[in-house]
């Protein structure tokens, strides 16, 4: 049986400077005309079209019935690939054969009018994404009950919180029957129940046989939903295999990449205060099995931070600190070789390397700013405040293909039933 | 569960016209964007639908008191008021319908960044909603006539011929420049000024037989002097000038086959662009 879609050597270029421009008018090609005198003298203000090729040469088959994840960081190419596939924009170069109807949830509930009520928005919303009428009707009540928004039917949209409002149009779509189905980021949406409810739904769509292309940033929903993946960096493919194989190769290319390397040269940082004595010189950081670590990590993967620097004079009574910062600037953990029960170094002297070993960083998914200090002698001697930063990304910390969606860290945890009580506890006393 | 439907995906290069088939697969989402744009269009208003139809008819008492009674312009036969609304019917149907169409797209950038359907529905949805509000106006002229006593007669059978011109005059016009709105934003500041005109170089408060008579076969060229004059004809009994609306008739089909290729054209590049 031949593939449902065939990619062959997609290329999309898209044209910087110019075409982009929000508002192209005769007014500013004009003033740009008249600017031009100026020109000679300010030469870097000329901006001259460049040419940006957000996809290049991408192939790839996809099976009938399978699930495919696609993967990459912002800007590799992932939207522009579905945007192809439904049609939106034309590919610049090469083609695409697909063998049966696509259905997009790039974005769910566009189309959706804000005056209109949730039935009318319904059957408009079902229009748009494709559904003829009858089939609308047929649905209907399907629609309505697994979206939980019943009572408001007859309420215009814009009344509705966010939540009822992404249930309503995620519903809708779920219930389109395209024989491949394409999903961007839908689960980010929501509260954890409605969540859980898509995810069935995505499987049940999955166990009837149809196709589904997965765009996620959440390399547990991928590896948990998705059998096949396909890796693109920077508009190229790069990896295509199975799911687990890609989160991994996108994993380690991700913690490959970084503007600052896994060294940290500290020696010309700013300090908080400048009158200090500028002791500390370097932080190296690794994760599992010592490989340097270059951004970002995994929730739940081991940290090892190397802090290097100097004792000037001989002696035991030195400590380092390390706090990280969230992004709301709030300091979500402290490690302090203050609470290292085993001191038994004795006195030292010049160049050491203090070694801060995390086994598994629980903190939640996001960028930490890393604040670093000196201690000799319980009196502080050095202190850079945005020494470091690292990224930590989602994973699959509780090995059920969740994420943890919430709060500022996670604790290992598990969840019983007492035994014995179930049964008679909501019993009535006779 | 396979399906004999296959669909290639590929650059599309030059001049190809929209894709007719798939259009008309998609045909009932056309109906629901219309039943949209009536449903949205008068929200939130006190007067509600009245908008639809006091449009034309204020227009037309301020110029029966300017240019009947002030100015001295003289209808073609049938009273000054009734002459006036018969031509501002079609007039205000093609004026909106223009200025609605060509910010049609841009309008709803979300829809064509987001989702793919056939994408001469917007701009084709905005001017079909606006025939309901001219088959308003067209019972309020009925009414007018009864005031007035004046007679329908057989003529108004070629009404539909004069209104499929109005609508394929207007959508050619809406589809073009919906389309060079998506990336001359200029459009929207020069349509209100070009419609405004246009109501002057139109027979719509004065008759045909104030243009020299040389002139005025170059008048057909505008195709709503000749759906004008078939509005009158056809509704009030005035003398029809068969050579300038067949001119009118032939560009307006001219102008919508001119629209569709430039929509089409165009139509490929919208999301990249707006």
């Amino acid at each position: 049986m031949p593939p449902i879609l065939e990619a062959r050597n997609i290329s999309k270029e898209y044209v910087l400077g110019r075409n982009t421009r929000r508002s192209d008018n005769f007014r500013e090609a004009l003033m740009r005309s008249l600017k031009k005198p100026f020109r000679a003298r300010h030469k870097q203000e000329e901006s001259s079209p460049k040419n940006f090729w957000a996809l290049r040469d991408v192939s790839f088959d996809v099976q009938q019935g399978e699930t495919l994840g696609v993967i990459g960081r912002n800007g590799a190419g992932k939207s522009t690939l579905l945007k192809i596939a439904s049609r939106i924009t034309d590919p610049t170069e090469g083609f695409m054969k697909l063998r049966g109807r696509l259905a997009s949830l790039l974005e769910v509930g566009t189309g959706f009018h804000p005056e209109l009520t949730g039935r009318e928005n319904i059957f408009l919303n079902g229009a748009i994404l494709g559904m003829r009428r009858s089939e609308i009707m047929s649905k209907f009540d399907e629609i309505v009950e697994f979206s939980e928004i019943e009572k408001f039917l007859e309420t215009p949209v814009k009344h509705y919180s966010s939540g009822m409002y992404v249930r309503l149009a995620f519903s809708v779509a779920a219930h389109l029957d395209p024989e491949i189905l394409v999903v961007d980021e839908v689960l980010a949406v929501g509260d954890m129940a409605f969540q859980k409810k898509c995810l069935g739904k995505m499987s049940e769509v999955r166990q009837g046989g149809r196709t589904v292309l997965f765009v996620s940033h959440n390399m547990a929903a991928v590896e948990n939903l998705c059998r096949r993946g396909i890796v693109l960096t920077e508009g190229r493919l790069t990896f295509d295999g199975t799911a687990k194989d890609a989160v991994d190769f996108y994993l380690r290319s991700v913690s490959g990449e970084g503007a600052h390397g896994h060294i940290i040269d500290l020696r010309n940082a700013p300090r908080a205060d400048p009158g200090q004595r500028q002791l500390l010189e370097r932080l190296e950081f690794y994760t599992g099995g010592n490989r340097p670590l270059n951004g970002s990590l995994p929730l739940g993967s081991p940290l090892k931070i190397y802090v290097h620097f100097p004792l000037p004079r001989p002696t035991d009574s030195f400590n380092v600190g390390i706090g990280f910062d969230n992004m709301f600037g709030q300091r979500v953990f402290t490690a302090h070789s203050f609470f290292e029960p085993d001191r038994s170094h004795g006195e030292r002297v010049g160049p050491q390397v203090f070694v801060c070993d995390i086994p598994s960083l629980t903190l939640v998914s996001g960028e930490y700013t890393i604040r670093v200090w000196l201690d000799i002698g319980n009196v502080q001697a050095d202190l850079i405040d945005d020494a470091a930063r690292i990224q930590v990304i989602d994973s699959d910390y509780y090995g059920t293909g969740r994420v943890p969606w919430n709060g500022t860290f996670v604790l290992k945890h598990r969840w019983y039933l007492e035994q014995a009580s179930g049964a008679t506890q909501g019993s009535p006393v006779r | 569960m396979t399906s004999t439907f296959e669909l290639v995906i590929r650059p599309r290069k030059g001049w190809q016209p929209i894709n007719y088939k798939e259009a008309y697969l998609h045909r009932e989402l056309l109906g629901f964007l219309i039943w949209r744009d009536i449903k949205i269009r008068y929200r939130q208003t006190f007067l509600g639908g009245l908008w639809a139809i006091l449009q034309p008819l204020l227009a037309m008492l301020v110029f029966t008191f300017i240019f009947n009674r002030l100015a001295g312009v003289r209808s073609d036969g049938p009273p000054y008021p009734l002459f006036a609304f018969a031509g501002l019917i079609p007039w205000t149907f093609f004026s909106n319908a223009v200025s609605a169409s060509s910010n049609s797209l841009v309008s709803n950038q979300h829809l064509v960044s987001k989702i793919y359907f056939p994408r001469v529905f917007i701009p084709l949805g905005s001017i079909g909603a606006l025939l309901i509000d001219l088959c308003l106006s067209l019972v309020l002229l009925f009414g007018l006539m009864i005031h007035y006593h004046w007679n329908l007669t057989y003529r108004c059978l070629l009404l539909p011929l004069f209104l499929v011109a109005a609508f394929l005059s207007a959508s050619g016009i809406g589809l073009a420049l919906s389309a060079l709105n998506v990336t001359y934003r200029d459009v929207k500041y020069a349509v209100p000024f070009l419609v405004q005109m246009g109501l002057f170089v139109t027979p719509v408060i004065y008759p045909i037989r104030y243009v020299p008579e040389r002139w005025q076969i170059l008048a057909g060229l505008n195709p709503m002097a000749g759906v004008v004059l078939g509005f009158r004809h056809a509704l009030l009994g005035s003398p029809a000038s068969w050579q300038l609306m067949g001119l009118s008739l032939g560009i307006s089909l001219f102008l919508f086959l001119i629209g569709l290729l430039v929509f089409g054209r165009m139509e490929r590049k919208f999301a990249d662009i707006i």
